[in-house]
């Protein structure tokens, strides 16, 4: 059985469709991908999968639980990390665990061996005195991550877990990330706009776009359902119909003097390709990525609309709910 | 509720007390501030007016100590409590509210480490106690019993303000509209006798904190206008009241 289920999982916030109806079924021990821009749904679905956003209607379970019905169940079994960092700031690195731990029930006999374990899991240990104030982003972000797993929930959500991070510190929040998931054995779900991180780190991906998921696989499999390799030749006149009917070729786009292919397996079929060809000026060859997937799919960039940090105004809508109401 | 259960709300309610009662510790500024704005209540205010002035026969300066423990009281409560509008903005609270603990427990927790951190600071003042000579000192368990009431009052209160504010602009406005108001018309500065106006009369009658400095002077001075079973009463029933409201306000915060 999935570990976690859902069915027309929907929220709307007045006439604001949120969420309009997702099913989702993860296996246990995945890591999945929530991919989409700012205002997509992503965060509203999550709240919902970890109850503190309420239902508008359909279902969901997670490890048996019913997320409707028994929030408390539910909260015991999953670990969350929110997008904005949510530290205590005045207690240390330890004692933000400890609160955690009696929060979350583990009793005393098993409390300081975990948050030991966990400390050093995220190489923490040295520093698990000092006031979480004078932490790095990064450290922050990893202690949060710690923190998550402490009560070893079945499933970790992620919201975002390397905004605001430097590249650098951003590939080792996702290798502390994977390292995690796989020694704890949970079912990682995370949200993301980096698309090249999360095809490194996602075993699947759903892409999300309106309040609805309009894809989900394993990334390479989406980036095969591109028809292969994007080549983008600038060159004079091509012979756009003779192309068009090569068996290797997919889809062909002449436009600005750039000359825009996809085919498969472009490392063999190229040199054919160009021996058509007049006055070529450059020739570029793309694997797709999980960007192209999804910009194919909705027709626009994912940091298209707005920076990182701002939200849309429907997740704008969505925190001033969460907060307010 | 099963044992586990229970067990499980009430390491909730010491989790939550006991992250206060570290930040009580770290935050030393506030603790010092807390104790030096009521010393120059009663040795700056307290002395001057009590050169020319005693009021029951006893001095001005020593008059007012109860008053003063009162107002550190107040102040100290509702302030802790309205704090909660900057833990929200900072989502330290949302990793608490996310955890499997209900929110009655949370709301407890809060309440009883707003209460340690004010009765602490009382206990500091008390220490002050020798330098009044009408303060009977075998009064202050009875003191600190009736401001440990009025404490869980008025940081539900604070906490129940807190959970509606949606930003610290409003702060001002209840420091400016409630707290002063609360503190000038309970009594702490002046007898509330037959020489008050009689719409001052009225106003001071109707603030429970009155009653709570009534009976602190009743305790500590042996000077008190109320019976004492009303004074107790009112404390009583006004932090049940306000426990109750609070508790209710902040479950439904989100």
């Amino acid at each position: 059985m999935a570990i976690i289920e859902t069915k027309s999982l929907t929220k709307t916030y007045g006439k604001i469709q949120a969420v309009r109806g997702i099913d989702l079924n993860i296996e246990k021990g995945e890591i999945f991908g929530l991919l989409g821009p700012n205002g997509a749904g992503k965060t509203t679905t999550i709240g919902m999968l970890c109850t503190i956003i309420n239902v508008t209607s359909g279902s969901a379970f997670i490890a048996g639980c019913n997320v409707i019905k028994e929030p408390d169940r539910v909260r015991r079994k999953v670990g969350i990390v929110f997008q904005d960092p949510t530290l205590d700031t005045v207690l240390t690195g330890r004692e933000n665990l400890e609160l955690h731990a009696r929060l979350y029930g583990i009793s005393a006999a098993y409390r300081q061996n975990r948050i030991d374990e966990m400390l050093e899991l995220v190489d923490l240990k040295d520093r698990s005195n000092d006031i979480t104030r004078t932490y790095s982003g990064g450290m922050r972000r990893r202690l949060e991550l710690a923190r998550g797993l402490l009560h070893k929930p079945a499933v970790l959500f992620l919201d975002e877990p390397t905004l605001g991070l430097d590249p650098q510190t951003r590939a080792r929040t996702w290798e502390y990330i994977k390292k995690m998931a796989k020694m704890e054995q949970t079912t990682v779900v995370l949200t993301t706009h980096y698309m090249e991180e999360a095809e490194q780190v996602c075993d699947r991906v759903g892409i999300i776009d309106h309040g609805r998921i309009i894809a989900i696989d394993a990334p390479d499999n989406l980036k095969e359902s591109m028809g292969g390799d994007l080549v983008v030749i600038r060159a004079k006149d091509p012979p756009v119909e003779r192309i068009k009917a090569l068996h290797y070729v997919s889809t062909v786009n002449f436009s600005d003097g750039a000359l825009e292919v996809t085919m498969k397996e472009a490392h063999l079929h190229l040199a054919e390709l160009l021996l058509m060809l007049r006055d070529v000026e450059c020739v570029e060859v793309r694997v797709p990525t999980l960007s192209d997937v999804f910009i194919k799919l909705t027709g626009r960039d994912i940091r298209e609309d707005g920076s990182e940090d701002s939200g849309s105004w429907v997740d704008s809508v969505a925190r001033y709910r969460q907060k307010g109401n | 509720m099963g044992e586990r259960r229970l067990q499980k709300e009430l390491m909730g309610i010491y989790a939550v007390w006991w992250r206060e009662f570290k930040v009580f510790q770290r935050e030393k500024s506030r603790i010092i501030s807390s104790i030096v704005q009521p010393l120059m209540w009663l040795f700056l205010f307290g002395s001057g007016i009590g050169a020319s002035i005693s009021v029951s026969d006893v001095n001005y300066r020593d008059y007012i100590y109860p008053g003063v423990l009162t107002m550190s009281v107040l102040f100290g409560s509702v302030f802790f409590g309205l704090y909660i509008v900057w833990d929200r903005k900072l989502d330290v609270l949302k990793a608490v509210l996310v955890a499997p603990v209900s929110r009655l427990s949370i709301f407890l927790g809060k309440v009883l480490g707003g209460c340690t951190d004010v009765i602490l600071q009382v206990l500091i003042l008390f220490c002050f106690s020798f330098l009044f000579p009408s303060v009977n000192p075998w009064g202050i368990p009875l003191a600190l019993l009736l401001l440990l009431i009025t404490s869980i009052a008025l940081v539900s209160m604070g906490l129940a303000l807190g959970s509606m504010l949606e930003s610290l602009e409003g702060f001002q406005v209840i420091s400016s509209f409630l707290v002063f108001p609360l503190f000038f018309l309970s009594g702490a500065l002046f007898p509330v006798d037959d020489k008050l106006p009689v719409w001052l009369q009225g106003m001071v009658k109707l603030n429970p904190l009155t009653y709570a400095v009534d009976g602190v002077r009743g305790a500590l001075l042996n000077v008190q206008i109320f019976p004492f079973y009303v004074n107790l009463s009112v404390i009583t029933i006004f932090a049940i009241v306000m426990f109750g409201l609070g508790s209710v306000l902040f479950s439904r915060m989100k």
